[in-house]
């Protein structure tokens, strides 16, 4: 009744191939823009900012970021927490060498070098596939974070082996660093969040898109429609480390500020990122996000039933959750392998003909 | 012969586009090509037939790069080719489609038609990522292209449809079409009409015509089904065992002796 597309036509083709062709996507995806960037900054608080809002929108970074290897690339990767640190530490490592530097070209600045890092470990990918592929990028996991941990020039030396985030600034706003108002980190990662999206929407709508999905599908087909399949691979690793990268640099230093690389970009980070994909949808920017917020705020609701509905004990509730939160991705796998995203489709077929289905 | 020659329903064809020279294929001891030569002229429709294992399949993947032969060489516009990577062959202007259908199946349709718009695309990473400049503009001239190709092979209707959800004789003419796409200037069917009822196959006939037709397509085709094979095709190779034993036009074929034999089956006593 309320979800239509007649009498929306698209005469042009750039009109047809834009990225939301229903008028009424386009104006929710609008209004969500807009309570996104002039509604919520004003009534964020600590609390939301630090335990929703700021882990959903560097998690739906770094799912955007491995959804455009996996989901539309079809290479699986277990290296996400360690492109996540190279993120973070080559954001450190340009904030403490250029103090003067806007936050945002550092964290732009990571992107990149996590970008020639992942291209670096994508190379063995157009000779193996599949699980074999996986395990080699869990050596690229393993790898970096040890070199974090091992080499003391990525750290500064510091006593801890931690890095901390030194205050920075963009246009003379506070963005990092202990004195960091809640809706300026919330908007800073909003920012990249939008952009991110944005990129890889538009990526995935077009040409390196299509060569992406053609390897992903069929590579021996792809070849032969004259997809160089290095080429795509390599553009993939890079541009998912990309965001990868800016998501472990957002992670580090708007996030957490102060980060132990094992504990912070361990395998858990690369897995944790895996099943937001999955959960959410392979092969779907909304899917990212939908996988990224499922993730998030699942723990965050059991915590709040537990603890403050139920009553029940802090250290019962913790243990619950992560029973449930496990089941509840068994069932997920299980009842729509094609995730969040494929329910929405669904549920948005369903609505263009409520409730008259015949 | 030198500069072509008029076909029987008076169509005129031109040189030779390419030519295979003594072109041996050995997989360990198995000879799957033995020592094979022969050329498509520009605009014809060129069938390679034999029975089974005869190495027609292999023939074509040498012409499209997956197999590198041993011996001989393959000569395209009057040079000899260097060694290509198939990506690379698709980018000379040489398409093809499978034996068993090759599309990708989580793409729609129109997505899989524009896969062969691909050689054609050349805006830069920056530009796609935001949508701006060359790359809209190229998005836009292709598509053009692409529904050009739809609306000629009458696939219109299903162009937002997951290849995926598509029936078997449609999957086949959308994979006619993501190669018809690419604009090649020699295109290769592996067995085009495998697996397709009668009306189907006429279908397909008459698409493989009108490619011929009115885009001057030069074709180079493998077929089991004889009856299409003499019809469609100008000149035939026969294959068996990895050997020529024919060459010629359809009427010439179909009374070579060792053809015949090697269809029937000959006694050995």
């Amino acid at each position: 009744m309320f979800y239509r597309e007649a009498g929306d036509f698209s005469t042009s083709y750039p009109e047809d191939s834009q990225t939301f062709p229903i008028k009424f996507d386009r104006i929710r995806y609008y209004i969500v823009l807009a309570i996104a960037f002039l509604v919520v900054p004003f009534i964020i608080n600590d609390y939301w900012a630090n335990a929703i809002l700021l882990p959903f929108l560097i998690y739906a970074i770094a799912s955007i970021g491995l959804n455009i290897l996996t989901g539309y690339c079809g290479q699986v990767s277990l290296g996400t927490g360690g492109f996540m640190a190279v993120g973070a530490y080559a954001c450190y490592k340009f904030m403490t060498a250029f103090p003067d530097l806007s936050m945002f070209i550092n964290v732009i600045l990571a992107g990149v070098v996590t970008a020639f890092v992942g291209m670096l470990f994508g190379l063995p990918s157009l000779r193996i596939k599949g699980f074999y592929l996986a395990v080699a990028t869990l050596a690229a996991q393993f790898f970096l974070v040890w070199l974090f941990n091992r080499v003391p020039w990525f750290y500064n030396y510091s006593a801890s082996g931690q890095i901390n985030a030194p205050e920075r600034e963009v246009f003379g706003i506070i963005v990092t660093g202990p004195n960091t108002a809640a809706w300026a980190s919330y908007l800073f990662c909003l920012i990249f969040v939008t952009f991110a999206a944005i990129i890889a929407r538009n990526l995935t709508r077009g040409s390196t898109g299509r060569k992406w999905m053609a390897i992903r599908d069929m590579d021996i087909a792809a070849e032969i429609i004259g997809v160089n399949p290095l080429k795509a691979k390599l553009t993939a690793f890079g541009v998912s480390s990309f965001f990868i990268g800016i998501s472990g640099a957002l992670f580090f230093a708007v996030y957490l500020g102060a980060v132990e690389v094992g504990e912070a970009f361990g395998i858990t980070k690369s897995f944790l990122i895996l099943f937001m994909v999955i959960i959410g949808g392979l092969g779907s920017v909304f899917g990212s996000f939908a996988g990224a917020a499922f993730m998030v705020l699942l723990p965050v609701a059991l915590k709040v039933i537990g603890v403050d509905v139920l009553g029940w004990p802090t250290d019962i509730v913790a243990h619950f959750q992560l029973v449930i939160v496990g089941a509840l991705i068994i069932m997920f796998l299980i009842v729509e392998p094609h995730g969040l995203a494929q329910l929405w489709r669904l549920a948005k077929e369903k609505l263009r003909l409520w409730p008259f289905p015949h | 012969m030198e500069d072509g020659y008029t076909t029987a329903d008076g169509r005129k064809i031109g040189a030779v586009v390419m030519e295979m020279k003594n072109i041996t294929l050995r997989f360990g001891g198995v000879v799957a090509i033995k020592d094979i030569s022969f050329d498509i002229r520009e605009g014809e429709i060129r069938a390679i037939i034999g029975p089974n294992g005869a190495g027609k399949s292999s023939m074509l993947n040498v012409i499209s790069g997956f197999y590198v032969p041993q011996e001989g060489e393959v000569w395209f516009h009057g040079a000899p080719r260097p060694q290509l990577r198939p990506y690379q062959v698709a980018q000379q202007g040489i398409a093809r489609t499978f034996q068993n259908i090759a599309l990708f199946e989580g793409m729609s349709v129109l997505d899989n038609v524009m896969t062969g718009r691909l050689t054609q695309m050349k805006s830069g990473l920056f530009a796609q990522a935001f949508w701006k400049g060359k790359a809209e503009a190229e998005e836009t001239a292709n598509r053009e292209v692409a529904e050009r190709i739809i609306d000629f092979l009458e696939i219109q209707s299903i162009r937002k449809t997951p290849v995926g959800r598509l029936p078997y004789g449609l999957k086949k003419r959308v994979e006619l079409a993501r190669a018809l796409a690419a604009e090649p200037k020699l295109l290769l069917l592996d067995e085009p009409m495998a697996g397709m009822n009668v009306e189907e196959k006429e279908d397909m006939s008459r698409f493989i015509l009108d490619v011929n037709d009115e885009f001057g397509t030069t074709i180079a085709l493998i077929e089991h089904d004889m009856g299409v094979v003499m019809d469609l095709s100008d000149r035939v190779v026969v294959m068996d065992y990895g050997k020529k034993i024919g060459d010629g036009t359809p009427e010439e074929v179909r009374s070579n002796q060792d053809v015949i034999d090697a269809y029937l089956g000959v006694s050995h006593d």
